[in-house]
Order: C-alpha cells, then sequence, then structure tokens
C-alpha cells in the first residue's frame, strides 16, 4: 500500500516536471509564430523616416510628404497666421497640446520645433479623413464670418487652426498628429525620429 | 466517433467538474477519451518501429501549422518584380530575410517535409515486418496507402510553390508524364497545366492544391486511418491478436491502456525524433542538398534546364522506375511503360493484403524466404531510391532495371513464397 | 547475378569518380571573422554591385557583421538613399545585355546555388575567383578554368595581375598584379567570406539556437524518460 502511494507520489512530481517543461517549450515555439506577425524588414524600411527639403517653401505655402503611407503636411506659416493662434486659443479644444498627440519637445500655440514650419500628420483624428485647406480669413472661406484660417475636414466637418488644433465641439477629439521630427540644418527636415541625445 | 456505451461525466460539484458535465451531457467528451485513449487497449510489447504512427502525426500537425505562417507572406506569382525576379521566388527569400524569424518556419516546413518522408516509410516497413497489413487491417492499410499517395501530390505541389530552378523543371518533367497517356495525354497535360508551359496559372493551382485541397483530404483520411485502427486495434511486434484473450471485464491480457502508457512513451519518442529534427533545421537545414537542392537558389528559368535534373530523394526510387524502361514492346513506346510502371509500382501496394499468404504475421515467425525476400525488397527500394539521383548510365540503367524487377517480383511471386514459407508457430501470448 | 553483386559494389565509387569538373580548392572559412566580413563587403560593393545587385540584401543587415549605421552611409552606400533598400544594382537589364551578352546575375544567393557535390557553394567561388586566365579568343579577353567561356571579364585582374593557361591546363602568372599571391588568395578569401554571409545572414544566429534548442531538449528527455520509467513499473 505505502509502496504504491510512493511510485502515484513520483508520478505525479514527474508529470508536473514534465508539464511544466512542456509549457516552457510550448511558449518558446510560440514566440516565434507570433513574431512572425510584427512587421517586417520591409514594412520597416518603407516606414523609416523620411527627409523633407523645405528650402523652396514660400511663406504661406504647404507642402505634402509622404511618411508610413500617411500625408506629412509642412506648412510655412506668416506671421499673421502665427497671430491668429493667440485669437483661438478660447476657441480649441485642447490649446495648450496637454493631450498625447504630439512628442514631448513640441509645445504652446505654434505646436513645431521652429514656429515658422508647422509639421502634422493631415490625417483627421476623427474618422481618418484628409481636410482640406481653408488659409483665407473670414467669409471668403465659405465656413463662418470671423473664420480665422486653418483647416477643414470634409467628411464631418471639423475645423483645426494653423497649428493643427481642433476646434471645441466637432467631431474630432484631438489636435492634429504631430510626428517626430528634427532639423538636419535649416532647410532639410528628418521626418519620422527623434533626434538623438 | 467513439463506438461503445460509456458513462457520462458526474460533476464533483467544482465549477470545472460542472461545466464538463454539462458539455458532455451534450457533447461525448467522456465517451471519446475513454474511446481512443484511456480506455483503448494497446499491446503491451510496442517496440522503437512503434513511434513513427504518432511521430507522423506530430509532422502533419507541424505542417500545418508552419504553412498558415508561411502562407502569410508568400506569393504564388510568376510574374517578375522590379528587380527581375519572380515575385514566388521572390517572396521566399523576404520570408527568409525579412520576416522575424520566417527563416526558422520555413526550414521547419522544408525539413518537415522530408521528415515526413522518413517517418512514414519507417511507418509502412513496420507493418511490412509485423504483417499489420493482414486480416483484419486490411482497410487501415489502404487507408495508410491513401495517405501516401495523397502526401506525394502534397509535396510535388509544394515543391513548385519557391519557383526555383528544381522546382520548375522537376514540375515540367513529371507533368510531361501525363502526355505519355495515350490519345488524350497531350490535352490532359496542358489542361493539367493551364498553359503550354508550366507557369503561372500552373503555379497558382498548384498552391491551391497544396494549402487547402490535398491537406483538407489528407486531415480526412488521417482521421479515417485513426478511425479504422481504433476499430479493430493495434498489431504488435507478435503479430497475435490480443483481443483473443481477455480478462473477466473484457480487457485484453496483454493491452495495457494507451494513455498513460503510450501517452509518456511516445512522448519520449517525440522529444527524441524533435532532436534529430532540431539538427538538421539549426545545423543542416540543406542536408547536403538533399532536403533543398542547390539549384533550386536559382529562380525558375523557362528558357535555361539545369545540367541535371533530379527530383527530392522521396520520389527518387520510382523516378528510378520511370527511366529503368527503355524498350518498346507490345507496340506501347518505352516512355509509357515507364509511366505504367512507376503507376503500377504505387498501386500495387493496395494489394498487399490479398497477396500474402503466409500462415504467420510478423517476421518473428516467417521463414527465410520471407525474411529474404523483404531484405532484397529493402535493398531494391533503397539501390532504386540512390540511383533516382544520379545522372543515368547504361551501368545504372541496367541496375535499375535489376532492382525494379526485384521491386515487382516480391509483390508478384508473394501468393507463391508465403505459402511454401516455413514458419514458426506463433505464440498464444505476446512474448517481449 | 555476379554482375550485379560487383556493380552494387562499385556504386560508391563510380558515384565519387563521376565528377568531371575541376577539383576545387577549399574556401577558408571566415564567417565568425568580423573584419574579414567587413573587408569583404567593401570589396564587393567597389568591384561586384556595379553589375551584380543583392537584392535581397537591405543595407541596415550589414550591422550583423559589426558595422555602424553611419560606416554602411559613408563607406559602402551607393545604390541607395536609405539605409533600410536592398543592394540593389545601378546597371539596368537592357546595358547588361549589350555589355556581357547576359544579365549578371543577382549575387545574394550565389553561396547557396553554387554548391555541389564537387564542394560548398564558397568553395567554387573561392575557386572561380582566382581562376581566370587571358583568352584573346573570348569578346572579353578573359576566360575562366571553372567556368569556361564566361561572359564576365576578370574585374580583379589589377589586384590579382594576368593569368595565362599552359597545354597542361596549368594556370601560371604571366604579369604580376597590386598583390602578392598569398594576398590576392587572403582577400579573394574575404570576399568569399562575405558572399557567403549574405546567402544567410541569419547562419550564424541559427547554429547559437540550434545548441540552446538541443540542450533543452536533453533536459526535457531526461524528465520525460524519468516519467514514462514512472508510469511503466507496473507493466510487466
Amino acid at each position: 500500500m505505502s509502496s504504491d502511494e510512493t511510485i502515484d507520489g513520483a508520478r505525479r512530481n514527474l508529470v508536473l516536471a514534465s508539464a511544466a517543461v512542456g509549457g516552457v517549450a510550448t511558449v518558446a515555439t510560440a514566440v516565434p509564430f507570433l513574431a512572425s506577425m510584427a512587421p517586417s524588414e520591409r514594412a520597416k524600411a518603407a516606414g523609416a523616416p523620411v527627409e523633407a527639403d523645405i528650402s523652396k517653401l514660400a511663406p504661406g505655402e504647404m507642402m505634402r510628404v509622404e511618411w508610413r503611407g500617411k500625408p506629412v503636411w509642412i506648412l510655412r506659416r506668416t506671421q499673421e497666421m502665427l497671430d491668429t493662434l493667440k485669437k483661438a486659443d478660447p476657441l480649441v479644444a485642447d490649446p495648450d497640446s496637454k493631450r498625447p498627440m504630439q512628442p514631448d519637445y513640441i509645445k504652446g500655440d505654434a505646436r513645431a520645433i521652429k514656429p515658422e514650419y508647422l509639421v502634422v500628420v493631415g490625417i483627421c483624428t476623427h474618422l481618418g479623413c484628409s481636410p482640406s485647406e481653408k488659409f483665407a480669413e473670414g467669409a471668403a472661406s465659405g465656413i463662418s464670418d470671423d473664420w480665422l484660417g486653418g483647416f477643414l475636414c470634409p467628411c464631418h466637418g471639423s475645423t483645426f487652426d494653423f497649428s493643427g488644433r481642433v476646434y471645441k465641439n466637432k467631431p474630432a477629439p484631438d489636435n492634429l498628429e504631430v510626428p517626430p521630427y528634427y532639423y538636419l540644418s535649416d532647410t532639410r527636415i528628418l521626418i519620422g525620429e527623434d533626434q538623438k541625445a | 466517433m467513439a463506438g461503445g456505451n460509456y458513462e457520462k461525466y458526474r460533476s464533483d460539484g467544482s465549477f470545472a467538474g460542472n461545466l464538463l458535465e454539462w458539455i458532455d451531457a451534450r457533447f461525448p467528451v467522456t465517451a471519446n477519451w475513454k474511446a481512443h485513449l484511456s480506455e483503448y487497449y494497446a499491446p503491451k510489447n510496442f517496440n522503437f518501429w512503434y513511434f513513427f504512427g504518432s511521430l507522423a502525426l506530430l509532422v502533419l500537425v507541424m505542417q500545418v501549422a508552419t504553412g498558415i505562417f508561411l502562407v502569410m507572406h508568400y506569393k504564388p506569382d510568376a510574374s517578375l518584380n522590379a528587380a527581375g525576379v519572380p515575385v514566388a521566388f521572390a517572396s521566399v527569400e523576404y520570408i527568409m530575410r525579412d520576416v522575424p524569424w520566417g527563416w526558422l518556419i520555413r526550414y521547419m516546413h522544408s525539413t518537415g517535409a522530408s521528415a515526413f518522408f522518413i517517418v512514414v516509410y519507417l511507418h509502412m516497413f513496420r507493418a511490412m515486418l509485423y504483417g499489420s497489413y493482414r486480416k483484419p487491417r486490411e482497410l487501415l492499410w489502404i487507408f495508410g496507402v491513401l495517405v501516401y499517395l495523397l502526401l506525394m501530390a502534397e509535396a510535388f505541389a509544394g515543391y513548385l510553390l519557391p519557383w526555383g530552378q528544381m522546382s520548375f523543371w522537376g514540375a515540367q518533367v513529371i507533368l510531361n508524364l501525363f502526355s505519355a497517356i495515350p490519345f488524350i495525354g497531350d490535352d490532359l497535360a496542358l489542361w493539367i497545366r493551364g498553359d503550354y508551359v508550366i507557369a503561372d496559372a500552373t503555379l497558382n493551382r498548384m498552391f491551391a492544391f497544396h494549402v487547402i485541397a490535398i491537406p483538407l483530404a489528407l486531415i480526412g483520411l488521417v482521421a479515417a486511418h485513426v478511425l479504422a485502427l481504433h476499430e479493430v486495434g493495434s498489431n504488435n511486434p507478435d503479430g497475435i491478436e490480443i483481443k483473443a484473450k481477455k480478462d473477466a471485464r473484457g480487457i485484453p491480457l496483454d493491452g495495457i491502456p494507451f494513455h498513460p502508457y503510450y501517452t509518456v512513451k511516445d512522448i519520449v519518442g517525440v522529444i527524441v525524433f524533435l532532436m534529430a529534427f532540431s539538427l538538421v533545421v539549426f545545423f543542416a537545414p540543406e542536408m547536403g542538398g538533399y532536403f533543398l537542392e542547390y539549384n533550386n537558389f536559382i529562380p525558375a528559368d523557362p528558357l535555361q534546364t539545369p545540367p541535371h535534373i533530379a527530383p527530392v530523394w522521396y520520389f527518387t526510387p520510382f523516378y528510378s522506375m520511370l527511366r529503368a524502361n527503355t524498350v518498346n514492346f507490345f507496340w506501347v513506346d518505352a516512355k509509357l511503360w515507364g509511366v505504367i510502371f512507376m503507376g503500377l509500382g504505387v498501386m500495387i501496394l493496395f494489394f498487399l493484403p490479398w497477396l500474402d499468404r503466409s500462415p504467420a504475421k510478423s517476421i518473428r515467425y516467417r521463414g527465410p524466404i520471407y525474411k529474404g525476400a523483404l531484405t532484397l525488397f529493402v535493398v531494391a527500394f533503397l539501390v532504386l531510391g540512390y540511383l533516382g539521383m544520379q545522372a543515368p548510365t547504361p551501368a545504372y540503367t541496367l541496375i535499375s532495371q535489376i532492382c525494379t524487377v526485384v521491386y515487382f517480383l516480391f509483390f508478384l511471386l508473394m501468393p507463391w513464397y508465403t505459402r511454401i514459407d516455413k514458419c514458426k508457430p506463433e505464440p498464444e501470448r505476446l512474448t517481449k | 547475378m555476379r554482375k550485379l553483386i560487383l556493380a552494387l559494389l562499385l556504386l560508391p565509387l563510380a558515384a565519387l569518380a563521376s565528377g568531371d569538373e575541376p577539383r576545387l580548392d577549399r574556401a577558408p572559412d571566415r564567417s565568425g571573422d568580423p573584419v574579414a566580413l567587413q573587408n569583404g563587403a567593401r570589396l564587393f560593393v567597389n568591384n561586384c554591385l556595379n553589375c551584380h545587385g543583392a537584392s535581397y540584401v537591405r543595407y541596415n543587415r550589414l550591422k550583423d557583421i559589426g558595422l555602424s549605421e553611419q560606416q554602411i552611409r559613408d563607406n559602402l552606400m551607393f545604390t541607395a538613399d536609405k539605409i533600410g533598400e536592398p543592394m540593389r544594382v545601378a546597371l539596368t537589364r537592357q546595358d547588361a545585355k549589350e555589355f556581357f551578352g547576359t544579365w549578371p546575375p543577382d549575387l545574394s544567393l550565389i553561396a547557396r546555388s553554387r554548391a555541389s557535390a564537387a564542394g560548398s557553394g564558397a568553395d567554387w567561388l573561392y575557386t572561380y575567383l582566382r581562376s581566370f586566365y587571358r583568352d584573346p579568343s573570348r569578346p572579353s579577353g578573359w576566360n575562366n578554368a571553372v567556368f569556361p567561356n564566361v561572359g564576365m571579364p576578370h574585374v580583379l585582374w589589377q589586384l590579382q595581375g594576368e593569368q595565362v593557361m599552359d597545354a597542361g591546363h596549368k594556370l601560371t602568372l604571366a604579369r604580376p598584379g597590386a598583390l602578392s599571391a598569398r594576398e590576392y588568395d587572403d582577400a579573394v578569401g574575404d570576399l568569399v567570406a562575405f558572399l557567403v554571409w549574405m546567402a544567410e545572414p541569419q547562419a550564424h544566429f541559427r547554429k547559437q539556437l540550434g545548441v540552446a534548442v538541443l540542450l533543452f531538449l536533453a533536459v526535457f528527455f531526461v524528465v520525460a524518460y524519468a516519467m514514462k520509467r514512472a508510469f511503466w513499473k507496473d507493466v510487466h
């Protein structure tokens, strides 16, 4: 009787040990399989940072570059455009960029490293349409008489100021996203990467 | 699925117990568990040769799992990409280099293909050693031969997918065999290819066969094979029926429940197999050009045949039979005879249960004639396999002709030599 | 019957003797030597990549052989703008057809596809790159003892010098190049090591992982075998 119990005890311990080692084996095997679904080197290469040459950008003009399949806008703002930002402060939902829609080094009304150049991802934070330029002030914009200039999303009518901040009471919940970027030189920006320390 | 009457599970009152009781009342969990594992009585004297059935099941699962993940990245497309490489070929290299861990999954799949055949050949040889195809296991054997046939079709379709030189020219040669069939051959080959040469259409249909059609049929047949086995019970190295001697409860005296005894034993077998498998995957994935042929690292080029084409090793015995016949006789040309021999070489396996007239099933109690015949058969099969990888020379052709004759005589003379063979008496109970 | 036995006995011998290709020299194994691989990469980019691509190998993969991103950008990356791009060839297909009569093959996998019963792909490449000789009958003025009537001229001739083939099919150096024979063999060894690396960049890691997997399975075996013994104690 007691020898039977020892056999059973030994069996139970060995079954537990085998199950433990087998469990480790199963997890270790699952890892490569699941990891194979992560972005490949090709996807990473296609999503690599892109360089933008801003030397030919005139004041008030905007250029688009593609980064990870999304349009990134680079807007060279005039002084008048920058002046509208203060006026927009009380009208926008997140005037001080509190919500995490930009890297840490993007602060203030201008939401830019150099206030003159706005760099944002041109995708509406509501449902992913790309807003259109509505740079003209007032009634000429077709939006309202007191329109300060900025962007309008054609899909559901969200409006953004010249810093990509979303106006209050619009479908879009957040400001336009600012991608990580830095200046390689005065005229070249690298989009998609923070400046290394 | 499960025959017989098994009592339904009664809960012990715990949550897991209640859940199992609920399920078991609606789905035969307990019945199947008992019928196929804990109350499936297997002979207690299984030896080394009895590992290969469960190993074949393991490899099947592994091929399905790795295959699913490969399909996520592979593209069956023969058109050229910007770098001038066929998209299919490039997508395999994409898996090897750009997909995280893709190389491991691909090597597991390519090594798994060869491992499948190694395991299945040993499994079939086991059946010939111990007469496992004999009554009442004829249908079990036939399902097994069908699995083997499907496996060859699966391997052939899969080998085309990397779209390398060997993929292309191997498929070219094999699909051209169909054109040897009289009257309809050329049209049939054209229909199978879907183009005038092996082309994008061929690649796409082989992809469809490889990833869905054949695996579905294969899994169904494997299930039938296992169900048939559990209906008639396992054979054993003594070749006697353990069901003939039962205790008062109807349990075979020489039987032990498959679970836990053979589950714990098969786990050991699985680990040893995985060690051998890992040696290949991690240290010799090309296996000296036998598992991955060197010429297949060159993209398919319809204008340039490699100097020497050989099929992958698991096809070479039958490929040798194909090439062995070089004469026209009975108004039929040599090419067609080659195809007929190759086809018969596989088909004759179906008749094995009825060709064998020996009073004993197992090699342990058979006489010297069968032992000699089986040895000759194995040697002939191995030599044919070796010659199928070599470029033909007159001497090689002669040897492969002799071996082809030995191969067929083993089967055709079996009704005669098994009857005159001097068998030893079979024991009443299992020996060791 | 005696003929059959004889033939069976001679089978392995016949297989050995059947190679009619020239004998290949053994390439040195420098797969674990980053200095050799980096030198090979430099030789490859400067001499091969003008005509041959390596379109499955991304420039940033060269970090695996111990180079920094900046080193790759500054010294090796001539045919791409982004570090993640593959090593494409500058030459177009059309031009190649005109210059060489053929499309120089992509070299990503050359070390794997050139393997044969005669030797590894590395052996073939190592011998091939040292077997060019002067042959005025060829359009390029060069021929090769391993690859007869090859389309490619001897790109490394300034390093090796010019060999000629005598009546006994032996190659001798007629005019020395910038490197001595030993130095040239050494440089080719580095280049071949790099080609081997390109053919399967993860090969080194694969073997390391294999050792870990086998050790793990050995432990698993001990536990599982003990479990099997414990259960089978009562089967007699």
